[in-house]
């Protein structure tokens, strides 16, 4: 099944969630929605469901408007980030509840328990029927409340951030299974995530989100190589900023040339957006930028290094072999191999990444505590 | 004892400390408690007994059996029998309607459901005699269709339904806020239409603050004293509740007969109370497992 979102627009009092968002997810296809939080890819996801109306605009499902049918018609398997299964109903009943919801072609009682355990050992718990959901970690609930969706057979699966509540580990491990699901599958699937790891592992292509609206819609290679925007580039992966010049297709800083294709930026101020890969040491003495080192930490089997670099002291961090020593306030030279340089007046992506999604963990959590008053 | 068992004692009594107050401190508090409750909550209610016992057992059960209390009793229970189920219907509806959906005026009709709590009783049975009074505009045309509100049983389920309305969506209300409407939405995405959800997703979600709204509600309701006394008219054997009956008696004269009456009245709630224990007590397991999920 083919989703086609054409001009959707939602607002909520009076804040644009999304503006003027059109998106084609192809048949089989695995598509994540990646962007901070308030980027509008939980409301684009839930506007595919049909959880939300939107202001304007169509969402396609084949060739057939979608809101012409009632969400209990569209066929689509949500999954929700907190799993929203029936607390008060066996895993088993849980995923037959949609077999059971049927009015038309319900199957019999007999063919429900058969799907049911077949799910069940799709989903890698069989055994666990008797189970209430209180009961299974939270992986194995995800996991349940993923084989509740699958059970209606939907035509397309929607996943708002699925793995969102588990830990580091677990989620890892779902991340590879759930591709596994959807190879073996073949439903056409989109899943929201705030985390880009997640969205340039598992997709086959990526919709980077911001402000309500689509940065870039890409293959996670062209995400990471050629970001579109800036914000882009900023949001996946770690990035350093410093401003340069642009003159005759070439960027400069402090007058000296950095050798990159600049495009067709048009001359004066930009800014060149540089990956930790992007800048390496000068050690054979050749030319370079000089910069002064402001602190050192090792990640894995490289160092990373934060440098005060150029006339106006900009900091930019870049990966240096461990085996080098390198210490604070000590002299080096750098040189630039890569990274992008965009237009002056493009924002990119600069509150912490973390901090919204850790606040919205903490609001569930005091909720779920709330009942014990 | 081991070394290492004593350094374990110690460090448990060292816990102790940490959290606690001292003995003395600990029996002073414990005694305050104790004698309030006692005061407040147990007194009062042996009083009760001890009164309706005070004239021996034959006066006691002789205004048990009293005709006009044997009516007082089934007026009173006849009301609770229909407020309580309009009231089941009405709050689940208010807290469906607040919780699960947005909508203009919502807060208004937030504070329009604590209104029976803030106005005084008194005052919401004048509210219904004005309303349904020969004086009102609704009065001529009810005395034309000839149907007896004031003064008679269907005033006095009004005012008993308005008293108790905020009871059950009051309870419910937060309940359903907490919870949050993913469950829904699920079942929904699933297929499942309006009545099935409700029957099968919400209700099994909040029946047990619903079970305890009902006993609330269903507890005043039988109580429920300064608005029904205002639209009843107090005829014996007619449109006396226990709690009208027990005021006639004790003005009468009759303290053992009045106490008497109370303690049936007494003996309504502690029942109310004792099956809620009960009930909770049979299905601790799956509401513990609902509360820690």
């Amino acid at each position: 099944m083919q989703v086609r979102v054409t001009n959707v627009s939602k607002n909520y009092a009076g804040m644009a969630a999304l503006a003027d968002v059109s998106l084609t997810v192809g048949s089989g296809e695995l598509v994540a929605l990646l962007g901070p939080s308030g980027s509008g890819k939980t409301t684009l996801l839930r506007t595919i469901a049909g959880l939300e109306t939107p202001d304007s605009g169509v969402v396609y499902f084949n060739d057939r408007d979608a809101s012409e049918s009632r969400i209990q018609d569209r066929g689509v398997g949500f999954v929700f980030q907190h799993y929203a299964l029936f607390k008060h109903m066996r895993v088993m009943d849980n995923i037959a509840f949609g077999l059971r919801a049927r009015k038309k072609n319900r199957p019999k009682e007999a063919d429900v328990k058969l799907k049911v355990m077949e799910l069940l050992d799709l989903v890698q718990l069989s055994g666990l029927e008797k189970r209430f959901p209180s009961q299974l970690s939270g992986g194995q609930r995800q996991r349940v409340a993923l084989a509740r969706a699958l059970a209606i057979e939907p035509s397309v699966l929607l996943l708002d951030e699925p793995f969102g509540a588990l830990d580091a580990r677990v989620r890892k491990d779902l991340r590879r299974w759930l591709r596994e699901i959807h190879d073996r599958t073949g439903h056409t699937t989109l899943f929201v995530t705030h985390d880009q790891e997640e969205a340039l592992e598992l997709a086959d292509r990526v919709v980077v989100m911001n402000k309500g609206q689509i940065e870039q819609s890409a293959t996670p290679d062209e995400i990471y190589d050629t970001p579109a925007t800036p914000f882009v580039f900023s949001f996946i992966g770690e990035s350093s900023v410093i401003p340069v010049v642009v003159g005759n297709g070439r960027a400069t800083l402090d007058e000296r040339v950095i050798d990159l294709e600049v495009g067709v930026l048009a001359d004066g101020p930009a800014k060149l957006f540089l990956r930790p890969e992007d800048v390496a040491m000068v050690t054979d003495g050749g030319p370079g930028i000089p910069g002064l080192v402001v602190s050192t930490r090792r990640i894995g089997g490289m160092r990373r290094v934060t440098m005060e670099c150029g006339l106006a002291r900009h900091r930019i961090e870049f990966d240096a072999p461990a085996e080098i020593d390198i210490h604070n306030s000590q002299r080096l030279q750098v040189r630039i191999t890569g990274g992008r340089v965009y237009g002056d007046g493009e924002e990119g992506y600069a509150t912490e990444k973390l901090a919204s999604s850790d606040t919205a963990d903490f609001k569930w959590a005091r909720a779920e505590g709330w009942i014990d008053r | 004892m081991t070394e290492a068992e004593k350094s374990v004692m110690a460090t448990r009594r060292r816990q102790k400390q940490a959290v606690g107050e001292g003995p003395l401190t600990r029996a002073a508090l414990i005694a305050v408690a104790l004698a309030f409750l006692g005061i407040m909550l147990i007194a009062p209610l042996l009083v009760v007994f001890a009164e309706a016992f005070s004239r021996g057992a034959g006066v006691f059960f002789d205004a048990l059996v009293a005709p006009h209390t044997m009516s007082a009793l089934q007026l009173t229970l006849l009301v609770a029998a229909i407020a309580v189920p309009a009231n089941l219907v009405f709050g689940i509806a208010a807290a469906w309607a607040i919780t699960k959906f947005d909508f203009k005026g919502k807060a208004f009709l937030l504070t329009l459901i604590d209104l029976p709590f803030a106005v005084s009783p008194v005052v919401s049975g004048l509210i219904f005699v004005l309303l349904f009074g020969a004086n009102s505009a609704l009065g001529p045309w009810l005395d034309e269709m000839n149907i007896k509100i004031l003064f008679a049983v269907p005033g006095i389920v009004i005012a008993t339904i308005f008293i108790t309305f905020p009871f059950i969506a009051r309870e419910l209300i937060p309940l359903m806020e907490q919870q949050g409407s993913s469950e829904e939405e699920a079942a929904v995405s699933l297929g499942a239409g309006g009545w099935r959800t409700f029957f099968l997703v919400t209700l099994p979600n909040v029946k047990w603050g619903l079970l305890y709204g009902v006993l609330l509600c269903n507890a005043r309701a039988m109580g429920e004293f300064g608005a029904v006394s205002v639209v009843s008219g107090h005829i014996r054997g007619q449109t006396n509740t226990l709690p009208l009956h027990i005021e006639i008696l004790y003005h009468d004269n009759k303290a053992a007969a009045a106490f008497a009456v109370a303690s049936l009245l007494a003996m309504l709630a502690l029942v109310t109370l004792a099956v809620k224990t009960v009930l909770e007590a049979r299905f601790a397991g799956s509401l513990a497992a609902q509360r820690r999920h």
